[in-house]
């Protein structure tokens, strides 16, 4: 199973023992630092401290391999810039002035400004109370169900949304779409599934794969370890590569499609085109198990080979010539990412892209695109606690009643632009407290950082946990709690296969307290009728993977000793044919007609096209060929580094010496343009702002396209406003949007927007961070 | 693998890569300064870059090379111990092979792409 033949008396296969001085514990690790995956490591303590750490060979997700994140776990653990103790502010907010507390401070500030909160609330909105605190969640990590659990089962408030993440728009959009067509989430099956791997008899290599919207390498999405293509690959997998960039797997790609941002949906109806009208479809999957087939027929006929090269500007043979590809080859999967999600089409070229799958009979086949479940069924992620809320409650949450995906349950989460709208205008209750709870929205994930900076000075109290002091933190936090890292907490992952011990090995770092805790800590003072019962950490711990009854029937302990849990149906391939899908047990899938719903009936319920179609981006040449005249780059945000995730490890000297700065790629064509070279620092600006980014030349990017960096922030710089860590200076969200959706309100343009481009020189340069804290911002410009 | 006496090292072993496949995820790179406990600027082994470069039938070429430094002693202690050296052992791409070099021309010879460095 293993790349390499390891030693088996040093490698064992036990959960913990002892060697050299060394206590050696097996396990996986799961935030921090952040990533979406939970590898396999040893990690080598004495006296309770972290020494080293080493990929697990012994476990076929990563087999012994492992990213910078982990290698730099001691640095990151016993970084002197860690939180410390809890940290409350000692002056005005934006000042960095902090006094140290004890953890039993912070919990009485926290009933105190509870009770303040919950009385607003009544006597100023006519509320019930507790809805007026908000928690705000980052990506998937092993800060989910935490902090869902201390809004619903600690607080009773029914508010959680991503870190004003505009329209939802990462997987969200993907998720829901598989969800809505086939009941299930699908991921590509590169054997992951199963214990050993490649060696596994059920599983076949997949012929093709399209990798669209996605730089997995970089990115690791969703329990998808990049380098799983590399070793796709190897066994011969040939590759479409769907990017307006030329990533390295694009430059080794059979073919490469190198697509105008936001135009996916149309693309994937060009494919669709070529694919019904040539016969390439799977007739028998088609026949018998979906459901508006004809209709799609008829839908893709608008979407010719050469009308889709208009609008992807992408050639029209390349296009028949990938279709074709994907379509002979059995199996085939699909590899798709965040650049799908983040324009307004979002949810239509999800849909598009499910459709492709499931036509070409590659749904749920061994080395096509695999149902999955959390494992053992584990339903406890952003949605748990929601037995907590009462239906009165949940009818208080913000926004939820003008979305109809939202309002149907499919999500756990408020719309994030209608929370901002609330800040903004008091409607229907202004937010009184904001819990972040593992996320640093100015530096990240929110759109227009600079109007929710401005929305945010309405809001009375934020708490913020966390590991470092962010720029969110010095900007609104009254109270700062120091958060334990992965090595250091007790906890699991049920996320895809298999379950996952997070064993506990390392003392925690001064005062830090695991997630786990102040869930069940704060709850124990919030509501000791229900927190109460359990005796210990590890006693909750074990009502969790229980899951009232639908989890493993074993204690937590045990689950440290067992380590992995393979779950049985997580392996099995065709389920909807077994009757494993559905609760009745008859085969199907999870939908109202038992069918693939190619044309949803739900959608045409809810309003919305119950096919898919292309929307032209928010702005663009087509869209708004004026701005497009004064703007005229296309503007991509969020380009990842490979290593780094989102605005974390910015701390850390052997990640800054790989990534030293935000380094954005320019097109040869526009640097030539504007003259610049290489290492010269360029502005990007729009009507919504404008920031700063070192440029690098990217051969191969779609002529006329800027690609902005991610995440960037410098701890390095001064925390206290105006500086604010230098926040905004390279922040690409000073020039998105919030607000700006699709129909189905799934999908901003992050990645499908414009902006003009010129070089910072000493007479234009400025500090846009001192523009934003202290003169109001770049100006807000309604859409 | 079992244990290998340090001393016997030189000219004996060496490390095999399929430069086919490196993706420049550095983590050979860091992988070798925890071991070996280097600063920043230095390096036991480093990615080298060649390209994106479009070639005359309009494909693309794009290629990293980690090359280990003077500093690289093929993870002697840990090698003493029966580990692998700790960029073979992490590497995401599982491009690295560690081993006596005669083994390893062997199997430089199975694939185009390779190369074999001695120390």
């Amino acid at each position: 199973m293993a790349i390499n033949e390891y030693n088996k008396d040093l490698y064992k296969e036990d959960w913990r023992w002892y060697e050299d001085g060394y206590e050696v514990t097996r396990t996986s690790v799961w935030t921090g630092p952040g990533c979406h995956n939970g590898c396999g490591v040893l990690c080598y303590t004495k006296d309770g401290k972290l020494e080293k750490i080493e990929g697990d060979p012994n476990f076929g997700y990563n087999q012994g391999r492992l990213c910078l994140r982990c290698i730099n776990m001691v640095e990151n653990i016993y970084n002197n810039d860690r939180l410390k103790w809890p940290l409350m502010r000692d002056g005005e907010k934006g000042e960095n002035k902090w006094r140290r507390v004890t953890w039993e401070e912070a919990f009485d500030w926290i009933e105190e400004t509870y009770a303040k909160i919950c009385a607003t609330i009544k006597n100023e909105y006519g509320g019930i109370g507790p809805e007026g605190i908000v928690v705000l969640s980052g990506t998937g990590r092993n800060a989910m169900w935490h902090g869902a659990m201390v809004l619903r089962a600690v607080f009773g408030s029914p508010n959680i949304a991503f870190g004003f993440l505009s329209a939802d728009s990462c997987y969200q959009p993907r998720m829901t779409a598989n969800l809505l067509k086939e009941g299930d989430c699908w991921i590509l099956d590169a054997s992951q599934l199963h214990p050993d791997r490649y060696d596994n008899k059920d599983w076949k290599c997949p012929e093709a794969v399209l990798v669209w919207g996605n730089e997995p390498l970089a990115s690791n999405p969703d329990g998808f370890v990049g380098h799983w293509i590399i070793d796709l690959m190897r066994r011969g997998t040939k590759l479409v590569v769907i990017d307006p960039a030329l990533t390295w797997l694009a430059s080794k790609a059979d073919i490469w499609l190198r697509v105008r941002p936001g135009t996916d949906c149309a693309l994937a109806l060009g494919f669709l085109n070529v694919i019904i009208n040539e016969g390439l479809y799977d007739e028998d999957f088609v026949d018998n198990w979906t459901y508006g087939f004809d209709e799609l027929k008829q839908r893709v006929q608008e979407y010719t080979p050469e009308k889709v090269a208009e609008t992807c500007w992408v050639p029209a043979e390349q296009i028949v010539e990938a279709a074709r590809l994907y379509a002979n080859a059995k199996p085939a999967g699909v590899q798709w990412g965040l650049a799908i999600d983040m324009q307004i089409s979002a949810m239509e070229a999800s849909a598009a892209i499910s459709d492709l799958v499931a036509i070409t009979g590659n749904l749920d086949v061994p080395g096509g695109n695999v149902l999955v479940r959390y494992a053992y069924n584990s339903s406890k992620k952003y949605g748990c606690g929601i037995e907590f809320i009462s239906p009165e409650m949940l009818d208080r949450r913000i926004g939820t009643d003008q979305s109809p995906i939202h309002k149907a349950g499919y999500t756990p989460f408020i719309p994030p632009d209608l929370l901002l709208e609330a800040m903004e205008n008091g409607v229907p209750y202004r937010p009184q407290m904001l819990w972040v709870h593992g996320t640093n929205p100015i530096a990240n994930m929110a759109g227009d950082a600079p109007r929710v900076y401005k929305a945010w000075q309405n809001v009375p109290y934020t708490v913020v946990c966390d590991y470092y002091i962010t720029p969110t933190a010095v900007a609104f936090a009254d109270l700062v709690l120091p958060m334990a890292m992965s090595v250091e907490r007790d906890s699991f992952r049920s996320w895809w296969q298999p379950l996952r011990s997070i064993t506990q090995c390392a003392k925690r770092y001064h005062e830090c307290k695991m997630d786990e805790e102040l869930v069940l800590e704060l709850g124990q003072r919030f509501n000791p009728g229900f927190f109460g019962q359990f005796e210990d950490l590890h006693a909750f711990l074990t009502w969790m993977i229980n899951d009232d009854g639908h989890g493993v029937d074993y204690d937590y302990d045990e689950l440290n000793h067992r380590v992995y849990d393979w779950w049985e149906f997580n392996e099995t391939y065709e389920k909807y044919k077994k009757g494993l899908l559905r609760e009745d047990g008859q085969p199907g899938f999870v939908t109202a007609t038992g069918l693939y719903e190619i044309y949803s009936p739900l959608f045409d319920v809810w309003g919305f096209d119950p096919l898919p179609h292309h929307m032209e981006p928010f702005e663009g040449p087509y869209s708004t060929p004026e701005l497009y005249q004064e703007y005229p780059y296309i503007y991509t945000s969020g380009h990842r580094h490979i290593g780094l995730f989102h605005s974390e490890h910015r701390q850390l000297p052997s990640m800054r010496e790989v990534h030293p700065t935000a380094i954005a790629d320019l097109s040869p064509e526009i640097a030539e343009e504007i003259g610049v070279v290489e290492g010269d620092w360029v502005w990007f600006e729009n009507k919504r702002g404008k920031c700063k980014q070192q440029v690098h030349i990217a051969p191969g990017l779609l002529p006329n396209l800027v690609r902005a960096r991610h995440g960037w922030w410098f701890p390095e710089k001064q925390g206290a406003e105006p500086v604010l860590f230098g926040v905004f200076d390279s922040n690409g969200n000073n020039l998105t949007t919030m607000g700006v959706h699709g129909p189905t309100h799934y999908g901003a343009p992050y990645k499908s927007t414009l902006c003009k481009c010129y070089k910072v020189t000493p007479e234009n340069d400025c500090s846009p961070s001192e523009i934003v804290t202290q003169k109001g911002g770049f100006g807000y410009v309604s859409y | 693998m079992s244990a290998i006496d340090p001393k016997t090292q030189a000219n004996e072993y060496g490390l095999l890569i399929d430069y086919e496949f490196c993706t420049n995820c550095h983590t050979c790179e860091v992988a070798c300064k925890k071991v070996q406990g280097l600063t920043v600027g230095q390096f036991g082994i480093k990615t080298l870059e060649d390209g994106p470069r479009k070639l005359p039938d309009g494909s693309w070429e794009w290629t990293y090379l980690p090359l280990p430094t003077d500093l690289c002693d093929l993870c002697a202690a840990r090698v003493a111990e029966g580990r692998l050296p700790s960029c073979v052992h992490h590497c995401q791409s599982g491009v690295m092979y560690f081993g006596p070099l005669p083994e390893l021309a062997k199997k430089l010879a199975e694939k185009p792409k390779q190369v074999l460095f001695s120390r």
